[in-house]
């Protein structure tokens, strides 16, 4: 069965790479927008993977990735920051969030399907 | 037998002798070699004080009332001396930094340079005095009379009213009195008010009564008595002597007492003689030190008789009483001063003449009696210089130089009319004197009468004090305590001496006017006078004083002050402060031409003193007329100084703004004139405003760094978003060479468009740092904004076609030309364009862009405008955002949409844009219901 994963960013012009990048490296892909939308899609849909963007309209990454952590049924859900913020506080509070990594743009693709497959790779 | 022209010859030889003193006096202070510069003459000068009233009528309060009959008036003067020389002091110095001239010219000077105070305290003046000039006239007339029948002492009881007045003694000694202070004081105008020669005389004339009245007293004690010891323990014998011995201290004793002392204090500055000596003819501050213990001392020396010679005259007199049958008969127990004689009465203000003459005295009796009218003719001169230069400066020139029929404004010369209005002033001021005596004063006591001028005075009082000590003490506070406390002083005080002259009903007095006893002008508002031993006298100054100083902090408290006044507030009550610099203060900054002050002061100088001043004052400060045409501050307020001196400072005001052009004061000056309780708190308030100021700039500036740091995260973050695009396409392209040829194009489309967009972010950075340095060069033509918004409008259609928004476009057909930089102007639409397909509704989007003309008319001016306007059906901006939208950083960022995408200077730099096209740009909106950006711009 395929792992899916959700790109939540507001910037389409992101979301096109990195959708491609995913389907192409064989996952089950789906997008979202703003962070409301992402939560809909995380509840219904499950991810095993959500690559999250910071700066969202509405509720942003942090908030996403909060509620995320704190319902148990998603403990299983690699949650990996990808955002343009790149001062160390804003990494610290990411990674505070307890997410599994933090990326930040502009990323090299194989970086980042690299620390995908290593990351799905151990909840095997 | 004294013949009478032995007594008129020795008169007019004394006053003659005063004269060549006053002349002599003139002549030294002309050549340099003042007479007067001393302590002790200064001392001497200020015992014009002691009048007949001292002369005559002490010993005759001593007669009715023992020692506190009289005392109190002299340990007023003592008291004021060696306790309140510093306000001397103060008042000095400030009156010979201002060029005070008078008390007038002081308490208007203080408030304000007002010429209604001036006027007031003139009238005020003249009235108060009125009854003391009568009282010397009765003196001398009285005095006269007696020693021109020697050695019959008694005087006949007809009153003076019933004799036409020019068979009346008093009115020829009236007369002559002045005549002497027409020659005395106004031979020449003094550019200060100050008679080196007539100080000179008053001194002399002071040692002359001192001497007499010693001279008299050491005959009584020495001569008719072996001494002090003596003549008390004979006067004991007499009953009527014997309960003068004892201070007897009852309610009325006590607060008339403290009456008597309180308006004695305040009168040995107050009256206008007392002023004129003390403070316009001060040669030197330091006078003052000495005559603080030399004055009372003189004081002292000039009292110590006094009891002998009542008791040796009562002892005298008593005895003869009491072998005259109708006088022994209706002797009373306490002696009233008036024993009546069959042959006549004898009045106890008189014992040291008439007693000396009882002895057979004559010569001793004629120096007695030139020392009572040295005494009189001093106070007579002395008082009406300074009161008719206070009438002429005060009161006659006000009016007359507004008189404009007059042309007072083109006569060169006014120093004769100047010195006409002061004599004809002292002709009237002796004249009112006369009638006074002649129709009032026959039913009063010397003192009594002296107790009604003293108690005018003391309603100067609260003006002068609280001028001197209390900035905040406005013209108004002045003017309602002076007029009030002067109303209050005639209705309980001169009403009543006139109707006991018959001039009035005495039911007056009694019931109150019109019945109403509450009014009652000896017991006003029921103030039950016995019941806390008032004497009228205490009763009218407690009322007067009441009333005045109640006025006068009450008024003050509740009114302003103008500039003047707080200028001169500030130089009267900081007189120490100010005074070293006054000369070249510039409170009151003004230029005239020289020429104009020169020919203002010549009118009322003369040319030769105008002359001697205006070379003093070059020498003084380095100045060469022929090249400085135009007159400083410095020589404006030196000018009005001098014709302060001559005019009175509130004339020397209005003369002088007359041929001078104000300057608009600069806030450093406004800063001065403030007065220093204004200024501290104006300090501390500027003070609490720059700290507030530095801590909200500093909250500015942590506030702009943070904003700076969050713009450098901002942009960066821009820059990372369209570069993580195309670095990831870019790898994604590179990596996949077997990349079909639609995902190519469109990876590559991407690439290219989010190129694009960082070179916008770049260029929007490089503007906004444009604008902050200022390093915007506008290439301004004449255009027509159809183009602008065609262009725009072009640029931006693939964004809109891509959001699927409703365009709708409102402009006419017209030509809208204003001057721009063309591509600055489409920057501006471009920007509003993108923000506002930024913040349209996503799903229905509607973004209208309309133009057309506005016309602004203002008072003078109609304006046309070219009104642009952007709206779109995006989520709106609050209130409370719409000025933070241009400012730089700043993003609203919204509840449910969060932070925007953008830079948040992209709307700062549109406003500088319209800013520098001499436009406006404003949004108005509501959340959730669009925003409309509007702009104007000046058409051609």
């Amino acid at each position: 069965m395929k792992k899916k994963i959700l790109i939540v960013d507001d910037e389409p012009n992101i979301i096109v790479p990195l959708e491609f990048l995913m389907k192409q490296n064989n996952y089950d892909v789906r997008t979202a927008q703003t962070g409301e939308k992402a939560m809909d899609l995380i509840s219904s849909w499950k991810p095993d993977l959500i690559l999250l963007d910071i700066m969202l309209p509405g509720m942003d990454g942090y908030e996403v990735c909060q509620k995320i952590r704190q319902e148990k049924k998603f403990n299983q859900t690699r949650i990996v920051f990808l955002s343009a913020m790149a001062r160390s506080i804003d990494i610290a509070k990411g990674m505070g969030l307890a997410a599994d990594d933090y990326i930040t743009k502009p990323f090299a693709t194989d970086y980042v399907v690299s620390k995908i497959k290593e990351l799905l790779a151990e909840n095997e | 037998m004294l013949e009478q022209k032995i007594i008129i010859f020795v008169s007019f030889g004394y006053m003659g002798l005063l004269f060549a003193i006053a002349f002599w006096g003139d002549k030294r202070a002309q050549a340099g070699k003042s007479i007067i510069s001393n302590p002790y003459i200064y001392a001497l000068s200020l015992a014009v004080y002691c009048t007949a009233w001292t002369f005559y009528g002490s010993v005759g309060a001593a007669s009715r009332s023992g020692i506190t009959g009289f005392l109190n008036i002299y340990l007023g003067p003592t008291l004021m001396m060696i306790l309140g020389w510093p306000v001397l002091r103060k008042i000095i110095r400030i009156s010979k930094v201002n060029r005070i001239t008078s008390i007038a010219d002081f308490i208007a000077s203080r408030y304000g340079k007002s010429a209604t105070i001036a006027g007031v305290v003139t009238i005020i003046a003249v009235l108060g005095i009125v009854p003391y000039m009568s009282v010397q006239i009765k003196a001398i007339s009285t005095s006269f009379q007696l020693i021109s029948q020697y050695p019959d002492v008694y005087m006949a009881k007809t009153t003076v009213v019933s004799l036409p007045a020019t068979k009346d003694t008093a009115f020829f000694v009236a007369m002559l009195l002045a005549l002497f202070a027409v020659i005395f004081g106004t031979r020449h105008l003094e550019t200060t008010e100050r008679h080196e020669g007539l100080v000179a005389a008053i001194a002399f004339e002071s040692g002359v009564k001192l001497i007499a009245i010693i001279s008299v007293g050491l005959f009584i004690t020495y001569g008719l008595y072996s001494g002090f010891g003596d003549l008390f323990a004979r006067a004991s014998l007499v009953p009527q002597i014997k309960q003068l011995f004892v201070m007897e201290v009852n309610a009325s004793t006590f607060t008339g007492w403290y009456n008597a002392l309180f308006l004695a204090m305040v009168a040995i500055f107050l009256l206008p003689r007392q002023f004129q000596m003390i403070v316009v003819e001060n040669v030197d501050e330091n006078h003052l030190k000495k005559a603080v213990w030399l004055f009372p001392l003189y004081l002292l020396a000039i009292n110590i008789f006094v009891i002998p010679i009542a008791f040796g005259g009562m002892l005298h007199f008593f005895e003869q009483c009491l072998s005259d049958p109708g006088c022994r008969e209706i002797l009373p127990e306490t002696f009233d001063g008036i024993l009546k004689f069959e042959k006549g009465q004898i009045d106890a203000d008189y014992f040291a003449l008439t007693l000396l003459m009882a002895e057979k005295q004559q010569g001793l009796a004629l120096f007695a009696f030139i020392g009572g009218m040295s005494a009189a003719t001093g106070m007579v001169i002395v008082e009406t210089i300074a009161l008719s230069t206070m009438v002429c400066n005060d009161l006659v020139m006000p009016v007359l130089l507004r008189l404009s029929f007059l042309r007072l404004e083109q006569k060169s010369d006014l120093t004769r009319l100047l010195l006409i209005i002061r004599r004809v002033s002292i002709l009237l001021i002796v004249l009112l004197g006369y009638l006074y005596f002649h129709y009032v004063v026959g039913y009063y006591s010397l003192v009594s009468i002296g107790m009604i001028s003293f108690a005018a005075v003391a309603q100067f009082c609260p003006a002068v004090i609280g001028g001197i000590f209390w900035k905040g003490a406005t013209r108004s506070g002045a003017l309602w305590g002076l007029v009030a406390g002067f109303f209050t002083w005639a209705y309980t005080l001169v009403l009543p001496s006139l109707a006991q002259a018959g001039f009035l009903s005495r039911d007056l007095l009694v019931r109150g006017p019109l019945g109403i006893e509450l009014l009652s002008p000896l017991h006003l508002f029921g103030l039950d006078i016995h019941l806390l031993g008032f004497d009228q006298y205490t009763h009218a100054v407690f009322w007067s004083i009441f009333v005045n100083l109640a006025l006068f902090i009450g008024v003050s408290l509740f009114s302003k002050q103008n500039e003047t006044e707080q200028k001169q507030a500030t130089l009267f009550v900081d007189v120490f402060t100010h005074s070293v610099e006054s000369e070249k203060s510039s409170f009151w900054r003004a230029t005239a031409a020289v020429v104009d002050l020169r020919t203002l002061l010549e009118r009322f100088l003369g040319k030769s003193r105008t002359d001697d001043a205006l070379e003093y004052y070059a020498r003084e400060h380095h100045l060469n007329w022929e090249k400085d045409l135009i007159a400083d501050a410095g020589l404006v307020s030196y000018a009005e100084k001098m014709l302060a001196g001559a005019i009175g400072s509130a004339s020397a005001l209005v003369m002088v703004r007359s041929v001078v052009e104000e300057e608009p004061l600069g806030m450093d000056e406004i800063m001065h004139i403030l007065d220093e309780s204004q200024q501290m708190i104006i300090y501390s308030r500027e003070l609490e405003k720059a700290t507030k100021d530095l801590e909200a700039a500093n909250e500015r500036l942590q506030e702009l760094d943070r904003l700076k740091n969050e713009f450098i995260s901002t942009v960066t973050h821009e820059l990372r978003t369209p570069l993580t695009s195309v670095r990831a396409l870019a790898e994604i392209v590179q990596k996949n060479p077997d990349l079909d040829a639609k995902k190519h194009h469109q990876f590559v489309g991407i690439i290219i468009k989010e190129s694009e967009r960082l070179s916008r972010l770049i260029n929007d950075v490089l503007d906004f740092q444009k604008i902050e340095s200022g390093q915007i060069q506008w290439q301004m033509t004449r255009l027509d904004f159809r183009e602008v918004i065609e262009d725009s409008i072009f640029s931006t259609g693939q964004l809109i076609k891509e959001k699927n928004i409703d365009l709708i476009l409102d402009i006419s057909n017209q030509n809208y030309f204003v001057s721009g930089d063309k591509d600055r102007l489409i920057q501006v639409m471009v920007n509003l364009i993108s923000n506002a397909v930024k913040f349209c509704d996503s799903e229905y989007g509607k973004i209208q862009v309309g133009m057309h003309i506005e016309t602004i008319k203002t008072d003078n001016n109609v304006n046309h405008y070219l009104k642009v306007l952007v709206k779109d059906n995006g989520i709106g901006i609050g209130k409370d955002d719409q000025e933070i939208v241009f400012q730089e950083f700043r993003q609203v960022i919204s509840g449910t949409k969060g932070r925007p995408a953008g830079t948040g200077i992209g709307l700062t730099i549109t406003k500088h844009i319209i800013d520098s096209h001499g436009g406006r740009i404003w949004v108005d909106s509501d959340l959730d219901k669009g925003a409309t950006f509007f702009f104007t711009l000046p058409l051609l």
